[in-house]
């Protein structure tokens, strides 16, 4: 991370001697306070139980490597884990797919009732998913699919519908029209312009619909609470709550667990922390 | 790199048409008249998105509405029709009239303390201070992680035994103190572990918002004798203003679903005392199976957020 210097400047400029010192101290209290829980979380995941009872907020003295080691080499670990990312690929596709079809529809053609129907679409905006959990338990029951990836991935789709179809559809109509007029004169049709002209040109806001279905996929936890039975399926937010509840008693398991579980986030975050952030702020902004 | 992160966030943040309205006036289009292309074009690529929004989204909400008037535990047909039991079995459940006033402890706190924090370390490092990138880093991380890890974590940080109040009560030789267990101080923790986790996400919204402020206006203003607190308040705040009103929104709409916190930090307990909306709902609808009183408390929710996306959208927001 290299930092460049700002156009904006809110506070530097004059914040000289005593009160930058003081916005520092608060800042670095802060930033330690934020990541406390978390250090602490990865630390005492690598004590003996004895020692996490009896000093709790010390760097270890004996590092007992084969707490992480056997959740590492068990299978239950990598299985939440895979469902997870399997979980995360169907719904950034599935919702990719439908949303932007949709939103290069209403971006381009005009028909009798397109404004309603894309108003009908942005009533998703409107309320959260827990607010039909039950009617959507019932329904994914009586489809099959209860028990099934589908029955989480199809439910997060609809939810964020949407906010995608909103995001892409002003981005697909801030493409240059002359571009469509040219495309359209020279007989290309709306399939291969949609395919060939306005798919490639959207990678950074189809990067961003991608960043905020993903991490709302990946966290999730009420849906799959709902849908899954059988542990083989669970992603590692509920396979995080059982393994809380079967080793409850050993909390320096529960807590090498948890670091491992976050892990894979935050390494992720680290790496691709611009199109992250990027991605939930403007996501946000937009809704 | 981090410094990208933010102007490319800003300019997603600032683009033409990035809000509601301008996406749904009728008067910005690339008009032309349907060819037979056209048409077909519209009947593959709309029916996918209408069908799933309409079997999971729509049709949920009504049949909520539906069973909310039944007594049903989800097996065979609704049958036992019961009119408005359900809507007053929940208004005289103490356990709902806590929850109700939980979820408005959380906004209060949200909007009381946390945009307020947000907006002040926005502040410092909106600007060119050494180690602004990593600062804002670290206060947006609790932001990725999942809820049920904060709610996990922390219930180890609140623990008797291990977390922080045994550094006390160990230090003055008192008895372990179970903070999630107690019910006057529950909730406390609760509200702890959402400030922990969702002050950098409105941080960062408003850092994106300060570095969209024309800085040639803060400078004029600086060359006219205008004081810190002034420029703050006269140019700096008007002009987040859109921002600010945003992220109430959201934090009213994120208080409204809580759900995944609360349950590995208290599971609604001690004596249901800990719940919010959503986790009485799944407590005593989904994990009883009482389909109808579940519903109707769906309905309520429901309600609740669509009343105040529509009232805030036209009273607060109208002119973003």
């Amino acid at each position: 991370m290299t930092e460049t210097a700002s156009t904006h400047d809110f506070s530097s400029r004059g914040l000289r001697g005593f009160p930058a010192l003081l916005a520092l101290a608060v800042l670095l209290m802060l930033a330690v306070t934020v990541i406390f829980p978390i250090a602490l979380t990865a630390l005492n995941g690598f004590k003996e139980l004895g020692e996490l009872q009896s000093h709790p907020f010390s760097i270890p003295r004996v590092w007992m490597w084969r707490n992480y080691w056997e959740i590492l080499s068990g299978h239950r670990y990598w299985q939440v884990l895979g469902n997870s990312l399997l979980l995360a690929f169907l719904t950034v596709s599935l919702t990719l797919a439908v949303s932007s079809m949709a939103a290069f529809t209403f971006a381009h053609l005009h028909f009798f009732g397109d404004r309603f129907l894309l108003s009908y679409i942005m009533l998703g905006l409107l309320f959260p998913l827990a607010t039909a959990i039950i009617p959507i338990f019932i329904k994914i029951r009586d489809l099959g699919l209860l028990d099934s990836y589908w029955g989480v991935v199809l439910p997060q789709v609809a939810f964020s519908l949407a906010m995608s179809v909103l995001l892409l559809r002003t981005a697909f109509k801030q493409l240059p029209a002359e571009l469509l007029d040219a495309a359209m004169m020279d007989g290309c049709g709306y399939f291969r312009y949609f395919f060939y002209i306005t798919l490639p040109l959207s990678g950074p806001i189809l990067a961003t619909v991608s960043v905020i279905s993903f991490v709302d996929s990946w966290n999730g936890y009420l849906l799959p609470l709902v849908v899954f039975n059988s542990e083989s399926r669970y992603p590692w937010t509920l396979g995080l709550m059982a393994y809380q509840g079967q080793y409850s008693t050993s909390w320096q398991l529960v807590l090498a667990f948890i670091t491992l579980t976050i892990l894979p986030a935050i390494l992720m975050f680290l790496v691709a922390q611009r199109w992250i952030v990027a991605g939930l702020t403007a996501g946000a902004v937009k809704a | 790199m981090g410094r990208a992160a933010i102007a490319s966030a800003d300019a997603e943040l600032r683009g033409p048409g990035s809000d509601a309205h301008a996406a749904t006036s009728p008067y910005v289009d690339t008009r032309r008249r349907m060819s037979l292309n056209g048409w077909a074009t519209a009947l593959v690529f709309l029916p996918p998105a209408l069908l799933i929004f309409t079997i999971f989204v729509i049709l949920p909400v009504g049949e909520a509405a539906w069973y909310s008037f039944f007594n049903w535990n989800g097996y065979g047909r609704p049958e036992k029709f019961i009119g408005l039991k359900n809507y007053v079995w929940i208004f005289t459940n103490a356990a709902f009239l806590r929850a109700i006033v939980n979820n408005a402890l959380v906004i209060a706190v949200s909007l009381l303390i946390q945009l307020p924090l947000a907006l002040g370390i926005a502040l410092l490092l909106a600007g060119r201070m050494t180690g602004a990138v990593f600062f804002r880093m670290i206060f947006f991380l609790p932001y990725i992680l999942a809820d049920v890890v904060a709610g996990l974590m922390w219930r180890f940080m609140f623990d008797g035994d291990y977390g922080i109040p045994s550094l006390f009560t160990n230090a003055l030789g008192l008895q372990p103190f179970f903070l999630l267990a107690n019910k006057d101080w529950a909730f406390l923790a609760v509200l702890i572990v959402i400030l922990w986790k969702y002050f950098g996400f409105y941080m960062m919204l408003y850092i994106a918002g300060l570095q969209g402020i024309d800085k040639e206006m803060l400078e004029a203003a600086e060359m006219d004798g205008a004081s810190r607190f002034q420029r703050f308040w006269h140019i700096t705040l008007p002009l987040l203003g859109p921002m600010i009103r945003l992220s109430i929104f959201f934090s009213v709409v994120g208080a409204l679903k809580l759900f995944d916190i609360i349950v590995p930090l208290t599971g609604g307990g001690p004596f249901d005392t800990t719940h919010t909306m959503v986790s009485f709902l799944y407590f005593f609808g989904v994990t009883r199976m009482r389909i109808g009183f579940g519903s109707a408390v769906g309905v309520i929710l429901f309600l609740i957020c669509v009343t105040f996306a529509f009232g805030y959208r036209r009273l607060v927001m109208r002119d973003d």
